[in-house]
Formats: structure tokens, sequence, C-alpha cells
């Protein structure tokens, strides 16, 4: 406990002075802040015309038009930053020489893996609630479904983590920053866009594909449902990569 | 304190250290000198946990670094050669760190946060980033972290390289301060550091311990009898004939650098000298100065190494 505590601070603050935290974080709310904007704008420009249109006025939804593209785009922005938070975790201990001490205090691998693991879930929380604004704005605009906006929050949280997973883990792989971030990203890119081949491959192999597309597992909880088998998967996407990042470091002791 | 078994490590096919077998005992300030790839930082690595060896066994307190290595890592301060250090901390938030990873919690971290850093001199700097601070004062929270939670076996891996004169000197009283009761085993290339600072020498040289004993006795064993050093005002070769002439004198060599100047090799008997003076003396030529010459550790050095290659080659035809 005391080295995940102690690994979790550190690390806090390492990323609060560094300058990809507050570069990474103004762009998040700044592209997030204008897809939430034209998202919104086209919204209530429908909402004008369908006051002489009343078919369209039927399928007009807060919902479906507004809250569950903006957690889409939320996923997307998170795919291109976050390998830019998890790149540095590993790799920059092995450039600086610093893993040799953390190697040898007195703690595990796991503890030191989890330490950096919660304090980067952390930031990608205080990320998102860089977001909660949008929301409010909202509610005194509109009726706000906020269960739908919660489960969507819970899931884009998931999905995160996940990208957050595989980028301690690409991490660990190089003592390479740009190395670590490049690897991450197109993990996540193949992972994202996995479902994509469902057409072409057979019945069932396309069935596979789509459970393992990462975005895929995003729809249900945008539409306010928690499907306990997507909070498994995410579940299991995070285990696997963070047991793989152990089994990589301890890889050291056998490697020649 | 430290037990070390047959101890062999592999990187690839290459063997850094081959068969090594030690004992440290507890309370010692012990150096392990070699030039550098003797297989220095693979020993203080293989020790600290880092690394696993190929083959052999090492216990620390009885403990054994394969199997209890957290256990180990508790009883150890180690301080890696590059002294790598969290730059983007601040001296107290590092030293904050490294005490709370290492089990000293609350106020006691508090308080050992506070003698590491008096200890070490840090007093005016620990609200600085330690990107900021000197090299000297680097080494400085270098010690000072693997001393936060007081361990009683000190390693460091080449504590001084990279210092200015002034600094070493420094760094090298820390170290004899902070050593006190704790077991020290420090690795360096420099040789005065070794008969300066350590009561143990270890003399590694591709990867095998090439001799272990006291500074002084390493000095000794390899000197055999006595070394006298003359420097005499007369003509050369009728000196170096009278010298060489003396009863138990073995060997007579002029110094290359000072004419006039003679390094007599002999046997052991103190007598000898007086008998060199008297010669001197009464052929007439002028004594301008006698001294004894130990054998620096240096030399004692050289000596092993070229002994070991002049044995290698053997080997090999």
């Amino acid at each position: 406990m005391n080295g995940i505590a102690g690994v979790f601070r550190k690390e806090m603050i390492i990323t609060f002075t560094s300058p990809i935290f507050y570069a990474a974080c103004f762009i998040f709310l700044l592209v997030s802040g204008y897809f939430f904007y034209s998202n919104t704008a086209y919204f209530s420009l429908l909402s004008f015309q369908a006051a002489q249109n009343p078919f369209l006025a039927q399928s007009l939804n807060l919902a479906d038009m507004v809250i569950k593209p903006f957690f889409g785009d939320l996923a997307v922005i998170l795919l291109l930053m976050l390998p830019l938070l998890t790149m540095r975790l590993y790799a920059e201990e092995k450039k600086a020489g610093t893993i040799e001490l953390l190697f040898t205090y007195p703690v595990s691998d796991a503890s030191v893996l989890a330490g950096k693991f919660f304090a980067t879930v952390v930031v990608l929380l205080l990320m998102l609630a860089g977001t909660l604004p949008f929301m409010i704005i909202l509610e005194s605009m509109a009726d706000l479904p906020w269960g739908i906006v919660a489960s969507g929050y819970l899931g884009v949280t998931l999905m995160g983590s996940g990208f957050i997973a595989l980028g301690v883990f690409t991490s660990s792989l190089t003592e390479n920053q740009i190395v670590a971030a490049v690897i991450s990203f197109g993990a996540i890119l193949l992972f994202w866009a996995l479902g994509w081949a469902k057409a072409l491959a057979g019945p069932g192999l396309g069935a596979v594909l789509e459970h393992l597309s990462i975005i895929g597992h995003l729809d249900t909880f945008t539409q306010g449902l928690i499907d306990t088998r997507d909070v498994v998967f995410y579940g299991l996407f995070i285990l696997f990569w963070l047991f793989l990042t152990l089994r990589f470091l301890n890889s050291r002791f056998w490697r020649g | 304190m430290i037990h070390i078994q047959e101890l062999t490590k592999y990187y690839g096919l290459k063997a850094a250290i081959r068969d090594i077998s030690l004992d440290i005992e507890r309370g010692k300030i012990v150096g392990l000198l070699g030039p550098n790839g003797a297989g220095k930082t693979t020993i203080l690595r293989i020790l600290t946990c880092y690394m696993q060896p190929t083959a052999g066994r090492v216990t620390v307190d009885g403990l054994d670094c394969r199997t209890q290595s957290l256990e180990v890592r508790k009883r150890i301060g180690f301080l890696p050669e590059s002294v790598p250090l969290y730059t983007d901390l601040s001296v107290q938030a590092f030293l904050g760190f490294a005490g709370t990873i290492k089990g000293v919690g609350g106020g006691v971290l508090r308080r050992e946060t506070d003698r590491v850093i008096e200890a070490c001199g840090l007093r005016d700097h620990r609200k600085r980033l330690i990107k900021h601070l000197s090299k000297g004062l680097k080494q400085r929270v270098g010690l000072a972290q693997a001393l936060i939670h007081d361990p009683p076996l000190l390693i460091l891996d080449e504590p001084t390289t990279g210092l200015d004169p002034a600094q070493i000197i420094e760094v090298r009283n820390l170290i004899r301060e902070l050593g006190g009761e704790r077991t020290v085993l420090l690795s360096t290339h420099i040789l005065p550091e070794v008969s300066q600072l350590c009561e143990r020498v270890i003399i590694l040289h591709n990867g095998r311990v090439r001799k272990e004993d006291t500074p002084a006795n390493l000095a000794r064993d390899i000197q055999h009898g006595l070394r006298t050093i003359l420097s005499v005002d007369g003509p050369e070769d009728q000196v170096r004939r009278a010298l060489a002439g003396l009863e138990g004198v073995t060997e007579v060599q002029p110094v290359e650098e000072t004419p006039g100047e003679w390094v007599v090799q002999s046997g052991g008997d103190a007598a000898l000298r007086t008998r060199m003076a008297r010669l001197i003396v009464e052929s007439g030529w002028g004594l301008r100065e006698m001294r004894s010459s130990e054998l620096s550790l240096e030399e004692v050095f050289l000596h092993l190494v070229t002994e070991e290659s002049a044995g290698e080659g053997g080997d090999a035809s």
C-alpha cells in the first residue's frame, strides 16, 4: 500500500509540473468544447425548423443528437491525447535511469504499476470533469437526461482506462517516449477499427471482431445502458494490458 | 552480512562475472576495485536485486536475493552509478517519495527526512528542484535517498565519479561519517579512494576476484623486501656499480625523470640502509636524499592485472 501511495503521489507531482499535461488538457477542452458547441448549435437550428414541421419535431431528441455524439467525440479526442499522457510512465524512467531506483526500492512491480495506472486514471477523470460545465450549460436550457450523461461518463472513463492500460504497456517496452506513444496510438486505432472488418470476415469471425472493437462497447453506455458485457470487456481489456506489462517488466530477470 | 556464493552472470554469451564467492562482514567499509568492465556494477546490481544472476546464490543478512527480494531491498540503501534522480521533484518531495516507498511513514518520515537532509548537508536546498542542483549536490541527494530508511547496508556504485576534487573529498568524508555502524560496499576504479576509505579491498578483473585484503596488506604482499630511493651526487656508472655491489641489494634502477636518483630494491634488512649511506659518503659523493618508498596501490593493482594478463596469455597458447 505504501508503494502504491508513494508512486501515485510522485506521478501526480510530476504530471502537474510537466507541460504535457497542461497542453493535453487545454487542447482536450478546446476541441471537446468546439464539438459540443457545434452539436448543440445544430440541434437548436433543427429545433427552430421543427416549429414548422411537426414530423421533424417527433424525431428530435437531445440524448440522441447531442449527448451520444458528444461522448463519441470525447472518445476520439482521448484516443489522440491519452497516448501522450501514458508515454512517459516507464519510458522516461528507463531513459533517466530512475527505473534502477524503483526496481531496487522495497516495492513490488505490481504496486509501482498500480500507482502509475491509478495516477493516470485520476488525470483522465480530471480532464473529463473539465467537460462537466458543458452539461450544466445544457441543463440550464433543456431538460437533461442525467442518467444517460452519467452512464456516458462511466463508459468513456472505462474506455479511457483501457487506453491508459495499453499505453502503460507500450511505455514499458521502450525507453523512447515517442516510440511508446506511436505504438499505443496505433494499437488503440487498430482496436477501434477492428469492427469495420466485420462485413468482410465470415459471420463467426465477424462477430468476434465486432466484440473486440473498443468503440463498439461504448455505444450501449451512451444510450444510457450499463451492460455487464461491456463493463467486463473493458475490465478485461485493462487487466490484460496491465498483466502483460508486469510480465514484460519481469522479463528483465531472465533476458540476457 | 553479505554472502556471495559462486556467482556467475552472463550477458548473452559474454560472462560479466564468473564464479565469484565473497563474504562481507557487518560494519566494515569494503571497496570493490577494478577497471571499467571488471564486473563491479554487475555484482552490485545483483546484490540490490535489480538483476538476477545466471548461477549462484546471494544472501544479505541471511535472506536470499532471489526469493526474498523485497526483504533484502528493505535492508539496502543503494546509490546507482549514474545517480538517477527525479529531477522534476524538489529535494524534499523526492526524499518524501523515497521514504514512503521504503515504508517510512507519517511523523517518522518527517524526522528521518530532516535527519538525512542534515547529515548530507542539504539544509539550504530542501525546497529546490533537483534539476537545478549542481552535480555534487545531486550526489548528496542520491546519498540521502539511500539513507532515508536507515538501512544497515549501504551500496554505492562509483560514488565520486564526475565530481571535482573538492566535491570528491566532501563526498568521501560524508561516506566515512555516514558509514558509522553500517556496512558500506562501494565500487570504484579510483585507487586512492579505496586506500583512504576502505578497511577491505576486493580487486576484480575480467569478472573474477583477483585478491582481497586490507589496503596495507595488499601493498605489503606484493612488495618483497624494502625499496629505497636515493638521490646521489656522483658519477652515474660508479654509483650504480657500487650500490649493486652491496650485499643484500637485488636491483638498482635509475629514476627516469630525475638524473641522480636511484631506486634500490633490497632484502628485508634495514641495516642495509646504513651501509648504503656510509658507502656513498665514504666514496666522496654527495648524499642529497634517502627515503623509503612504499608500493602504491596503483602499482599493486597494475601488478595484479598484468600478472593475470600474462597468465591468460599462457593459457591461450
